[in-house]
């Protein structure tokens, strides 16, 4: 019983970060049509800036997450909308994905070529500490990774629901030419969630780097997980992108324990198989026509 | 001189350097060429899918891998080369109609992500079903077959029996593409709404071309395991599926010539420059994103283009 407990929280602080990745994947994909191959990359690159911040100016860990998250949104959200997303708008949805698969590539071979080809520690947030509760241990790094987690994603739900920029977005979610036609600023929304999505990436990869190491192939487990996150919870719902999330790190978690470490990465992936064939809509998705 | 014996002559002239070039290679680079054989029946196969059908597939290496442990498997126990490649050929045929029925039952880029989900998930039992597979340790000593006698285990003869191979599945493409199913697939990916208004069935003719498309790469798989000798898991990855998909796309997916182009930047260029090192598949990345931005219909795309404005200045 306190086997499980444990299992849960872990699973549940795994499966925040994970529902980081995958909401700023929806995001991207509800605004703009855009599904990012690349997403896994876009959590593994903003851990080698701030590897780098921290070696070459010798600063503390959350300073160079300060300057991880300006570049990420300048470099992940700014410049690959302007340079990659917005001309290749009319061409259709899979010269785009093509791109964004070759730029997970880029990304990938560039950190192993300039920064390093091993596995970098990287810096935890909190001491390897636990909390005994009677007979359950927590340890302190799971609960820190879900707060900062659950802050992040209420203050994104707060930002999306209650406030008018939020609100902007949400109609150029559901239906672009209505809300131009509303006076929304459409391309101004776009970009937003661009940014959005480059802050989530470097948040997730703050909280999870400490478990996995820094290394340049991290994007690809990553990048498979937000999808599977994604698509699970309902492509078309914010909320589902987050409900995915969780249930996947908590799969993940109780898999390794109780069934078998060598299949831990294939539950998600049946799941997904079943959820496409059964619920193409996703478990928590409201069943509707997208446009392609 | 129409443009009918143009080609023609083109396409001799392609065959035979095709031939030629190997007699002065060293065995390295007959087994680049070899590979390079193989890459562009897998790449055609997912071009048809992709470029003829409109589906994404993202297991391309899966199909490979399976075509490549059936071929493995079978020659390492006693079973003649020859029963096994149309054997793979088969099992990757019923594979692909099995994964891509649930798949194409819904959306479009829905078979992008069970493809994907599948070969991670092949990737998987490849590795720990040691008691099938090798897992990690693989399989070694794979045979190379002989035909009527001659023995194919020298490279070029090897060389030989790949490119034959690739002239013939080339050949059965270009029958299908002109075949009422390859007319069929055209119009589905031109304009489905018409072509099911007419009684062409969406859902029977992509499955079929993705069928057929996986079909090709258990086949190109079959003949990879005896060209390599050992296989294991580490070639068959998503990495590998996506480069495909890539090879098609860069080449120009939809056309007969885009898959050998794509295939030949991935497995020769790399080659020619072996100076660039670390660099060449990040050059590699790059240039597919330009390609991408100027022309999403790839190098042919780009040819074809180029030969319009030229023309046009004459």
């Amino acid at each position: 019983m306190t086997d499980i407990f444990q299992l849960f929280v872990s699973g549940l602080s795994t499966g925040a970060i994970y529902a980081l990745a995958a909401m700023g994947f929806t995001l991207l994909w509800q605004t703009s049509g855009t599904i990012n191959f690349a997403q896994g990359e876009f959590v593994m690159l903003p851990a080698f800036i701030m590897l780098a911040a921290m070696n070459l100016m010798g600063i503390g860990l959350l300073p160079a997450f300060v300057i991880s998250l300006a570049v990420s949104m300048l470099v992940l959200g700014l410049a690959f909308k302007r340079a990659l997303v917005d001309p290749m708008t009319h061409h259709g949805m899979l010269p785009l994905i093509i791109a964004t698969i070759a730029l997970g590539i880029f990304m990938k071979e560039a950190v192993k070529t300039f920064y390093s080809a091993e596995a970098q520690p990287f810096p935890s947030l909190a001491s390897e500490g636990a909390i005994h509760i009677g007979p359950v241990v927590i340890s302190v790094s799971n609960i820190i990774v879900l707060a900062i987690a659950v802050i992040a994603i209420l203050a994104l739900q707060f930002f999306l629901q209650r406030t008018f920029t939020g609100r902007c977005m949400q109609a150029v979610a559901q239906n672009r030419e209505t809300a131009r036609i509303l006076g929304v600023p459409v391309e101004r929304m776009v970009l937003y969630t661009f940014l959005i999505n480059a802050a989530l990436a470097t948040l997730a990869a703050l909280l999870v780097t400490p478990t996995y190491l820094a290394k340049f192939d991290n994007g690809q487990s990553l990048g498979l997980i937000a999808f599977i996150a994604a698509i699970v919870g309902g492509f078309n719902q914010m909320r589902g992108a987050l409900a995915g999330g969780l249930l996947i790190g908590l799969i993940d978690n109780f898999t390794a324990v109780y069934v078998s470490t060598q299949y831990r990465n294939a539950l998600p992936l049946v799941l997904l198989i079943l959820v496409i064939l059964f619920r193409p809509q996703g478990l928590f998705g409201r069943a509707e026509e997208r446009r392609l | 001189m129409n443009a009918r014996t143009t080609r023609a002559l083109a396409l001799a002239a392609v065959i035979a350097t095709a031939i030629i070039v190997p007699l002065g290679l060293k065995n390295y680079g007959i087994y680049l060429l070899s590979l390079w054989a193989l890459y562009a029946i897998a790449a055609q196969g997912l071009n048809l899918t992709l470029g003829y059908a409109g589906q994404i597939s993202l297991a391309q290496a899966a199909f490979f891998g399976v075509g490549a442990y059936i071929s493995a498997l079978a020659t390492t126990s006693g079973v003649s080369f020859w029963l096994a490649v149309p054997l793979a050929g088969l099992a990757c045929f019923s594979l692909g109609a099995l994964i891509g029925f649930p798949a194409l039952r819904v959306q479009h880029h829905y078979l992008a992500f069970v493809t994907l989900a599948f070969n991670v998930l092949v990737f998987l039992v490849l590795r720990n079903e040691q008691w099938l597979t090798g897992g990690t340790y693989g399989i070694s000593g794979i045979p190379r077959p002989s035909l009527f006698g001659f023995s194919l285990g020298a490279p070029l003869a090897f060389y030989y029996l790949c490119l034959g191979l690739l002239c013939v599945m080339t050949v059965a493409f270009w029958h299908i593409l002109r075949s009422p199913w390859g007319r069929a697939f055209a119009a589905l990916r031109d304009n489905p709404e018409r072509a099911a208004s007419l009684g062409v069935s969406l859902m029977s003719y992509t499955l079929l071309a993705f069928a057929i498309g996986s079909a090709e790469a258990g086949i190109a798989g079959a003949v990879f395991a005896p060209l390599v000798e050992f296989i294991d898991p580490t070639p068959f990855t998503v990495s590998m599926s996506l480069a495909f998909l890539l090879m098609v796309v860069v080449g120009g997916q939809g056309t007969l010539t885009g898959p050998f182009i794509g295939a030949a930047l991935v497995t020769l260029l790399p080659e020619w420059l072996r100076w660039s090192e670390g660099y060449y598949l990040m050059l590699y990345a790059l240039a597919v994103m330009v390609l991408m931005v100027v022309c999403p219909s790839g190098l042919t795309g780009l040819a074809r283009m180029a030969r319009r404005r030229w023309e046009r200045a004459q």
